[in-house]
């Protein structure tokens, strides 16, 4: 059974070739656009459910008052929170950017952030160092920095009272995060703080919360607590956060989506015909297997079995192809996209559409084939 | 010799539209057991017809046809195909050899269908080819065999499953003088030696001289010509 499928496959090369390549590009351009989603809106299924973050009600670039920290602290129901600004952080070249972050209520960065992982040992000694700096592990790599080296970071935003606007690191540690980001640099907001103009703000409070299901009655409370203030407060999950984040650079998810039914449709119909196609040439062949004892079932199967084959031949070459010009994209984007790589449910969702996209190309020209009466068959031929 | 087919008041009517076309009026046939019969006849006599319902490709309108003491119009679609793969071998005008397959691919066809290993199967198929005279052609596609080497192949692929009744439309039909002598020998060896029951339908009367027994179809009713 084997030999026919593949003999069918092969009967008319050009025609299966142009078929199988369309396939192809169609998944290789399904791999990009998952990876791309991925890498734009994937952190939204990563946040975690138990975790606020409070920004300025106007933007998370406008800045907050230092002691709103203590406040938000001070709030029932708030287990740990810290705070984080932007720093804009660059490496010689504003082009090299390193995402840097001056955290304040530091002991509580792996309280707020568990997923972040570093060894307890350079947690002690960062708490101590002034100009100690955490760093991620993919940060580490790209820009090949190790631990107890000094690197003059600068910034894009800030200026210190002398004018100049670098502020040296020291690594201390080097930190991982099973679930994603490590392009991330932390260090002390107090070295900072202690040499800029415009002392003693903060960018946005992430905090964590005793009880989940407190949410969005803390997120409430929160934000009652700074209206009518000269700073308002906009209290969200981090999920909301991200996504609207996400938002800003169009609805993403459902251009994605309909650009991915598109080319399925197209696919579909590229298949379908050509399966059509090409059982309709067959009529006097079947009407012959039909003659010699071949089942209407096995007919059908078949066909079925064929039209599976094309689409799974041209969509696990198209999702192969497609993984590794993920791969040689993510190394290029790493510093803006560090997430870029086709997520595991593009490879489920892969295979589900290659089998539907098989069975409906089949169907139709199988059914033919089940109705085809050997005598009609062969007198056509 | 004992009878392997016999037909009994067999009708067959086809609709074409509003109208109802008679091919086969209440016909009565027996063929024994190790037959060689010519079925002749003018065009849209019904003889493909007659062959067609007595290898249980079509079913009749009415009476019956018993084949090996079997009444196969009572088989079901599947059970009718089992029955042909196993009892009937076919041989077309027009050989209808699947292109994609090469001329060993094809007498292999049929079976694919039984319990055979592949190497049973190869070797069956080896055999038939060997004994058509076409050995060494086992790896070629059949659009690089010509006409009367194609129809070798089809007779091949029709006795591989070694059925006891031949059905053969036209076998010649399309093909020049020596190619057609070349497969009516064939034909006539497969009788004598191996006593294979053989139909053939033909409109060439040299082709029907091979026969044992040549049957004229006419106006939907069997006439008996002596040989
Ligand atoms: N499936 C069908 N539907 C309608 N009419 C049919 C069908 N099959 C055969 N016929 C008609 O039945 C008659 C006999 O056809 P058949 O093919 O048996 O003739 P034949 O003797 O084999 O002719 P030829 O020598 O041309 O092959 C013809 O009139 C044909 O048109
Ligand atoms: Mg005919």
């Amino acid at each position: 059974m084997w030999s026919l499928l593949w003999a069918n496959l092969g009967r008319k090369r050009s025609r299966m070739i142009l078929t199988l390549a369309s396939i192809t590009v169609a998944f290789i351009l399904f791999s990009l656009v998952e990876a791309l989603q991925y890498a734009l809106v994937g952190g939204v299924d990563l946040a975690g459910q138990d975790r606020l973050m409070s920004m300025h009600k106007v933007s998370f670039t406008q800045p907050l008052p230092r002691n709103y920290l203590e406040r938000v602290r001070a709030v029932e129901g708030v287990r740990s929170a810290i705070s984080l600004n932007w720093f804009g952080g660059y490496y010689k070249d504003e082009r090299t950017q390193v995402f840097s972050y001056p955290v304040l209520g530091e002991e509580a960065l792996h309280d707020v952030y568990p997923e972040i992982v570093v060894d307890p040992v350079q947690m002690n000694s960062w708490m101590t160092e002034r100009t100690g700096a955490l760093i991620g592990r993919a940060m580490a790599d790209t820009m090949g920095w190790k631990v107890g080296d000094v690197i003059p970071i600068r910034s894009a935003i800030y200026f210190k009272k002398d004018g100049t606007n670098t502020w040296d690191m020291k690594i201390i540690g080097i930190f991982d995060n099973p679930n994603g980001d490590t392009n991330g640099l932390y260090f002390h907001f107090d070295y900072f703080n202690e040499s800029i103009l415009n002392q003693d703000n903060i960018g946005w409070i992430g905090l964590r919360l005793k009880d989940k299901n407190q949410a969005a009655q803390i997120a409430a409370k929160i934000d009652s607590m700074f209206a009518n203030s000269s700073a308002e407060t906009k209290t969200s999950t981090e999920k909301a956060f991200v996504q609207s984040f996400a938002n800003q650079m169009g609805n993403i998810s459902s251009i994605v989506t309909v650009i991915v039914v598109a080319v399925f449709f197209t696919m579909l119909l590229v298949t379908a015909n050509s399966m059509a196609q090409s059982v309709r040439e067959r009529t006097s062949e079947i009407g012959v297997m039909k003659t010699l004892g071949f089942s209407s079932a096995r007919v059908t199967g078949l066909v079925l079995a064929e039209s599976l084959l094309i689409t799974f031949i041209g969509g696990l070459l198209g999702m192969l192809l497609g993984t590794l010009a993920v791969k040689g994209v993510a190394h290029a984007v790493k510093q803006f996209l560090p997430l870029m790589s086709v997520p595991s449910s593009a490879y489920v969702l892969g295979l589900i559409c290659m089998t539907i996209l098989g069975v409906l190309s089949g169907a139709l020209p199988g059914w033919q084939a089940w109705q085809l009466r050997i005598t009609d068959a062969l007198r056509r031929s | 010799m004992s009878t392997l087919v016999r037909i009994h008041e067999l009708t067959k009517n086809f609709q074409r539209g509003s109208e109802l076309v008679q091919v086969l009026q209440r016909l009565d046939l027996e063929i024994p057991q190790g037959d060689f019969l010519a079925l002749m006849g003018p065009s849209g006599s019904g003889k493909s017809t007659l062959l067609n319902l007595i290898g249980g490709l079509d079913r009749p309108t009415s009476g019956s046809i018993e084949v090996a003491g079997h009444d196969i119009s009572k088989l079901n679609d599947t059970a009718l195909g089992r029955w042909r793969a196993d009892n009937v071998g076919f041989v077309f005008q027009m050989y209808n050899l699947l292109p994609a397959l090469t001329a060993q691919g094809n007498v292999e066809l049929p079976l694919l269908l039984t319990s055979l290993s592949a190497s049973e199967r190869r070797q069956r198929a080896a055999a038939a080819l060997q004994l058509v005279g076409l050995s060494e052609r086992a790896q070629h596609k059949p659009r690089e065999l010509s006409g009367g080497q194609e129809q070798r192949v089809g007779i091949a692929r029709a006795i591989v499953s070694d059925p006891t009744l031949l059905l053969c439309d036209e076998p010649t039909g399309d093909l020049d003088r020596k190619s057609g002598d070349e497969v009516l020998d064939l034909l006539q060896a497969l009788n004598d030696q191996q006593g294979k029951t053989i139909i053939m339908v033909t409109h060439d009367p040299r082709a029907a001289e091979r026969a044992r027994r040549v049957l004229h179809l006419e106006k939907g009713q069997l006439v008996r010509e002596s040989v």
